[in-house]
């Protein structure tokens, strides 16, 4: 992929199998909105070859469409509808691609119950708060039960409080409706609290991909123990922490306190890597 | 992503356009924003009712007023309908539009609906003060029906090509120039026979001089064609044009819709929303 003279992404290649949710982590400029709006069909590639549900999304049709969900992460849209009049009508696009597996769309109320929006069912969407906002536009990206739900940066500019709350609507998401899911973000955290399998992107390549907690013990496989002694603290860094352990209780038994193993988290891992890949 | 898929899309434009036009007419500050042209062109015709066709007995109002409806079928076409479509390209429904299975066909047929049920509004509304207050206005219903059938047909399309190929809200200007110019030769509110002739001959290849034709002949008594260039209504070239500016509009609206829809994608509407925050501040 291509913009003018700058290679944008190069030799990206990655499959995401059925019920996956799969996290696409990256700094800014790596590439990640390019690739995910190339697999939403909202941008034509300068080369490759792409195949979502089975399709190429550049030449992809409305029934296609109808199989795919997609949250992006800056919505304002019709702002004077309210927000069941809006679920009602966009859910009725969905109707007449509803399988006899897969009955499409949502029951309004049933969606609005799911994204906690009941109360705000009759409000203007062009008042509700940001967070109420964003349940609303995942409430219109999974209406019509898709297959494969694109989120594009979910949880950019949210609070603490409203991230958690978006975390866990993901979650009841993907385990009643084994959808599979590809989501951006730049919030290691996230990643690893939504993903079963993180890509690192940086300058356009993947540079790692794999669940979380692998990718975090491949890289670095040091793991920090720390404890005291006599009220003297102590810290240690091995790869060997189970055997350091036992060997630590062996040589000090009771005296040992405030026992700490602590494994390299993805945050580690990933600022490694990117350090890694732009050194 | 295709623009024209067919009836689900249309049957869902329509459903569409129908509560656009019931949110319309349900929030005052969206209602206020719709009528303010009609009420003001209906104020100033009120002014003009006095006033008498130099030569005539016949009030200058009455012969102003369907060229007022012509000109509100031309803004509410071209105008309107280019404002809608760049609005709803920076807030991001276009792309809405386009993410929803047959969205983009509904898109189109709800602005179609949206924008012709303001140019018909601000026709009926017109049209009742006239017949209540202004002497002489006398309506031919076919000729009228025909008029405004083609009058929509002629401006909505042309509406959504401009609309789609503005990159940004910010270049709206550049087509209210152009639109308002054509407006002061095209004989709505002055007559196009006191124009010089090179005026007269670009008013008359714009449909808004042949919209305020017309509707002329549609509501004014037959012996007031006198006072049009060549002295008659020129049915058959207000018809020949108007259906060729529909044609025109019909053929180039799609490809170019067509072409900007391909490009709507997420970053390019928050850049755009950047931009537009950048110019507020």
């Amino acid at each position: 992929m291509r913009y003018g003279a700058k290679e944008v992404l190069a030799g990206i290649d990655f499959d995401v199998r059925t019920g996956e949710v799969v996290a696409l982590l990256g700094p800014n400029g790596a590439g990640k909105t390019t690739t995910i709006e190339i697999l939403e069909g909202f941008r034509m590639r300068s080369a490759g070859a792409v195949s979502v549900l089975g399709q190429d999304p550049a030449r992809a049709g409305e029934a296609w469409r109808a199989r795919v969900g997609i949250v992006l992460q800056a919505w304002r849209d019709h702002a004077k509808w309210r927000v069941r009049e809006l679920l009602d009508h966009l859910g009725r696009y969905y109707q007449r691609y509803a399988t006899a597996e897969i009955p499409r769309p949502w029951d309004t109320g049933q969606l609005l119950d799911l994204v906690g929006l009941s109360a705000q069912a009759k409000s203007r969407i062009g008042n509700l708060s940001g967070g109420q906002r964003r349940r609303l536009d995942v409430a219109i990206g999974i209406i019509g039960r898709p297959e494969l739900l694109f989120l594009d940066e979910p949880t950019a500019g949210f609070d603490p409080a409203a991230r958690r709350e978006f975390h866990e609507l993901v979650h009841r998401l993907t385990d009643r409706e084994q959808a599979t899911v590809l989501l951006t973000t730049h919030d290691l955290a996230e990643a690893e609290k939504l993903a079963d399998r993180v890509l690192i992107l940086a300058g356009g390549k993947i540079i790692a991909d794999g669940p979380p907690e692998e990718l975090a013990l491949r890289l670095s496989a040091k793991a920090e123990v720390r404890w005291t002694v006599n009220g003297q603290r102590y810290i240690h860094p091995t790869e060997q922490a189970t055997k350091f352990t036992r060997e630590l209780f062996a040589h000090y038994g009771e005296a040992v306190e405030d026992l700490e193993v602590r494994r390299p988290n993805l945050e580690d891992t990933y600022m490694a890597l990117v350090q890694e890949y732009e050194t | 992503m295709t623009v024209f898929s067919g009836t689900t899309g249309v049957r869902l434009g329509l459903r569409r356009g129908g509560i656009e036009v019931r949110q319309t007419l349900t929030y005052w500050p969206d209602l206020v924003q719709v009528l303010f042209v009609p009420v003001i062109g209906i104020l100033v015709l009120l002014l003009l009712r006095g006033h008498h066709v130099p030569g005539t007995t016949f009030s200058l109002g009455s012969l102003t007023l369907p060229g007022f409806i012509g000109m509100t079928f031309a803004t509410g076409g071209m105008l309107g309908v280019t404002t809608l479509i760049a609005v709803d390209r920076e807030d991001g429904t276009l792309l809405r539009a386009k993410a929803t299975p047959d969205g983009m066909t509904a898109y189109v047929i709800s602005k179609i609906c949206y924008s012709s049920a303001g140019s018909i509004l601000g026709l009926v509304l017109t049209l009742i003060v006239g017949l209540a207050a202004f002497h002489g206005v006398t309506v031919h219903w076919p000729t009228l029906i025909w008029v405004a059938v083609l009058g929509l047909l002629a401006t909505i399309p042309l509406g959504i090509a401009v609309g789609s190929a503005l990159p940004d809200p910010r270049y709206i200007p550049l087509a209210v120039f152009p639109i308002a110019g054509l407006t002061a030769i095209s004989g709505i509110f002055y007559p196009i026979t006191h124009l010089a002739g090179w005026l007269q001959a670009i008013g008359q290849i714009f449909p808004v001089y042949w919209l305020g034709l017309g509707f002329r002949a549609a509501l004014l008594p037959a012996h007031l064609a006198s006072v049009e260039l060549n002295g008659s209504w020129r049915l058959p070239y207000v018809l020949l044009t108007l259906v060729l500016w529909s044609a025109l509009g019909l053929a180039s609206a799609p490809p170019v819709l067509r072409r900007m829809a391909r490009r709507e994608s997420g970053s390019r509407v928050a850049a755009r929303r950047e931009r537009a925050m950048l110019r507020r501040t």
